[in-house]
């Protein structure tokens, strides 16, 4: 396997069932890889699936047909097949996420939210936490809040606290969705750098950037996902 | 990592005369792992607890266990003795309405105890220095040992309950809606206590719940009940972002944004 | 008329006998384990110890001695009932002495004189069961039993411990028979249980509104119940029993007056009796031929 992520005919549609049943195709024929090193930016405008091909790739959403092989530890698994045990070890071991909204767990602080994905591959909490706050840190996060759980957070902390925990790993695959969305300047050159990082390290990355600033700092190939697009196919 | 499930659950069918409990579920739960089974009243999915863990026997279908000596048994095989064994040291059960699961007239202290004493545990000293440990570890002040769970808020009970469960070191705990009756802060709180020492511990669990919220911030994996069968499952959040099933689908719309 | 002619021997019909006596071979048979029977209705109130009549008179013979204690006293009210009461029904000699029994009825104690072989202690039991105060469930009792389930009991002296630093049970101390079955000893102060372990005399156990019959034959390993870091022990006194100077027995404390006054005396009365009658006196007592004048 060439690449650390390839995506062959992937197809995606909804059935409503509580509106009579009807049928919704958002993406299908979707195929592209990520090579290691480079960030690959899903473009178009919006509505047009490029968070649900996101979703689908972290195995959040089923997919109808296709193939979505990651390689990890090693040997490549489909995702669009593999169970839910598989799922929860390639999350663990290999594929990360930042998505763009943050889903807060009562009572943890910000500082073990972020370090939880290093404590679940093993790592000491100790070592964890400093890492962690290296990470808060430099995303500008005031210390005072590293303490306390993120439910009361502002959209751009919430935020910020999503990336320091979605790059807190050296996942070989990372997938981004709207990473910047909510953050001031500064913070976006922040994030803009930290990409760079894992690039450097190899990380294949997979990302949406509505901000067309970091979209063309970190952008490898712009893959415009309106030629997948299935709506006007079902409408 | 272990690369043997805890339990291979096969066709596993309870019928009440010609009404139906649960019917053919089948499933394997591997070694650390959170299995929520949610539905409404009367799915099936408090029947199947109850089958699960040899507390109802099943009319067919089979239950197999791992053994810490490493052999699989079916359950429904065991002698009583050996069951009883197994539920108060490798196994535990944590009931919705603690005075279900604790001892409400002897002190904390001997409710958490009592396993250890149950296994032989013959120190005085230590049994109580185990107890006022697992006290600490669910949030329960040492100082409170020696008093009776009457004296516990609805959240201390259960909490109670957990330590008194987790004594032993099991591999495998049942809870059947663990945060029910609850008040949703003090539910928020038992849910992070359980997630910790769930994952601290490396335990397997089936939780059965009707609240999704619970399932999503507990399981990694779900399966939805309806009129006794299995209609979906698979990974927790793919279940709740990408319901599949019409009765899913309402389930899942159905939840209370706040 | 003699009164005699109206009773079968002993009271109870010769069918009623024979199914006690199963009861309690089949208690003797399994050291410990409670042995359901159908108790009968007797000429007296549950509570005065029907359970152990009925297990002495279906052992008594006609040649048998009997002795009849309640608390270690042969001279109390329920021990002079049941005394008068085999006599009527049986006509069988009867003792207050120890060492010429042949069959001791006892409520609350076991007499100081060692017992020999051939002798029997009948002892009346209000529950038997030493798991009902934990467990109110019959059904999950009786498994517990049957699966050599006994945390509980700990459970029991965990909490005497915690509440009062040591084990604060004194009477109805629960021992494990054989290692299998845990058992209630009856009410007996709990300086008693050594005496039960190994003893050369039969001992039965008679509950009757509960409706079992336990049993330890001669010669049964009967261990008292404890932690490791809280062995058992028993009562010690102060001080020798006030009349006979008897040490190392166990010892009744009697209200002298309404000052304070108070001596502590044998509660067995024959072994005090006897103790004075060797000429053996405590620093309250009076030589036993002083006291008959």
């Amino acid at each position: 396997m060439p690449h650390p992520l390839e995506v062959s005919r992937v197809a995606k549609s909804f059935t409503m069932h509580l509106r009579d049943g009807i049928r919704l195709d958002v993406v299908r024929n979707v195929s592209f890889s990520v090579p290691a090193g480079k960030c690959v930016v899903l473009g178009g405008p919006s509505g047009v699936g490029k968070s649900s091909i996101l979703k689908m790739l972290y195995g959040n959403y089923g997919v109808d047909s296709g193939e979505i092989r990651i390689l990890h530890c090693g040997a490549p698994v489909d995702l669009a097949t593999a169970d839910p045990r598989t799922v929860l070890e390639v999350r663990r071991e290999t594929l990360g996420y930042v998505s763009q909204f943050l889903r807060v767990v009562p009572r943890v602080s910000a500082l073990d939210v972020v370090a939880e994905p290093l404590v679940a591959r093993g790592a000491a909490t100790d070592q964890a936490r400093d890492r962690a706050a290296t990470l808060l840190a430099r995303l500008n996060l005031p210390e005072t809040l590293w303490a306390l759980p993120p439910a009361t957070f502002s959209g751009g902390e919430q935020q910020r606290v999503n990336i320091a925990r979605g790059f807190i790993t050296d996942h070989t695959v990372l997938l981004l969705d709207e990473p910047t969305a909510s953050l001031d300047a500064r913070n976006r050159q922040v994030v803009v750098e930290m990409i760079r990082e894992k690039k450097n390290a190899g990380t294949a990355l997979l990302g949406i950037f509505h901000d067309e600033e970091v979209r063309d700092a970190v952008a490898d190939e712009i893959l415009d996902v309106s030629a997948f697009s299935a709506r006007e196919m079902a409408a | 990592m272990s690369v043997e499930p805890l339990l291979k659950v096969n066709g596993l069918t309870k019928m009440y005369g010609a009404r139906i409990g649960c019917a053919d579920v089948s499933f394997d739960l591997w070694p650390g792992e959170v299995l929520a089974i949610v539905g409404e009243s009367g799915s099936g999915k408090t029947t199947l607890l109850s089958c699960l863990s040899t507390r109802l026997e099943a009319t067919s279908g089979s239950v197999e266990y791992h053994m810490r000596d490493g052999a699989y048994r079916e359950l429904s095989r065991l002698t009583e003795a050996e069951r009883r064994f197994l539920m108060r040291t490798d196994w535990g059960f944590v009931h919705q309405n603690p005075a279900d699961g604790l001892r409400m007239t002897v002190s904390a202290g001997a409710n958490v105890g009592e396993r250890l004493m149950a296994i032989g545990h013959r120190r005085y000293g230590e049994i109580r220095e185990a107890a006022s440990d697992w006290l600490s570890r669910v949030e329960i002040s040492p100082t409170r040992i020696d008093d009776q769970p009457r004296a516990f808020s609805g959240g201390m009970r259960q909490r109670l309950q957990i330590a008194r469960n987790l004594i032993t070191g099991p591999r495998l705990v049942f809870m059947d809606e663990p945060t029910g009756g609850l008040d949703v802060s003090v539910q928020a709180r038992l849910l992070d206590l359980v997630r910790g020492l769930v994952h601290d511990l490396g335990l397997s669990a089936i939780v059965v719940t009707h609240d999704l919220a619970v399932a999503r911030l507990l399981s990694h994996r779900m399966m939805v009940m309806k009129d006794g069968h299995v209609i979906e499952q698979g990974l927790t959040d793919r279940v709740l972002d990408d319901p599949r099933e019409p009765y899913t689908q309402l389930l899942v719309s159905s939840i209370l944004q706040v | 008329m003699s009164g005699l002619a109206t009773y079968n021997f002993a009271y109870l019909d010769e069918q009623t006998k024979r199914m006690i006596r199963r009861a309690i071979l089949k208690a003797i048979a399994i050291p410990g384990y409670q042995v359901p029977f159908a108790s009968r209705e007797m000429p007296m109130p549950y509570g005065w110890g029907t359970g152990g009549v009925q297990v002495t008179a279906a052992i008594l013979g006609p040649s048998d001695v009997l002795k009849v204690i309640d608390q270690g006293a042969d001279d109390t009210t329920n021990a002079v009932s049941i005394r008068a009461f085999f006599q009527k029904v049986a006509n069988v000699e009867v003792t207050t002495r120890t060492k010429e029994a042949t069959i001791i009825q006892t409520r609350h104690r076991i007499p100081e004189e060692k017992l020999t072989e051939g002798q029997v202690l009948v002892y009346q039991v209000p529950i038997p069961e030493p798991l009902r105060f934990l467990e109110p469930r019959e059904t999950e009792t009786r498994k517990m039993h049957a699966l050599s389930e006994y945390g509980l009991m700990h459970v029991k002296l965990y909490e005497d411990i915690a509440r009062n630093g040591h084990i604060a049970t004194t009477y109805a101390y629960p021992v494990k028979v054989e290692g299998r079955y845990v058992m209630d000893p009856s009410p007996t102060p709990k300086f008693d249980n050594p005496k039960m372990h190994m003893s050369e005399a039969l001992q039965l156990f008679g509950a009757g509104r509960e409706k079992r019959i336990y049993a330890l034959p001669p010669f049964t390993d009967v261990v008292s119940l404890d932690f490791d870091d809280h062995p058992f022990t028993v009562q010690s006194f102060e001080k020798p029993c006030a009349l006979c100077g008897a040490e190392g027995v166990y010892l009744d404390e009697v209200v002298l007056d309404d000052r304070g006054g108070r001596m502590f005396v044998c509660s067995d009365t024959d072994y005090c009796e006897d103790r004075r009658a060797q000429g053996f006196l405590g620093d309250q007592g009076v030589p036993l031929k002083e006291a008959a004048e």
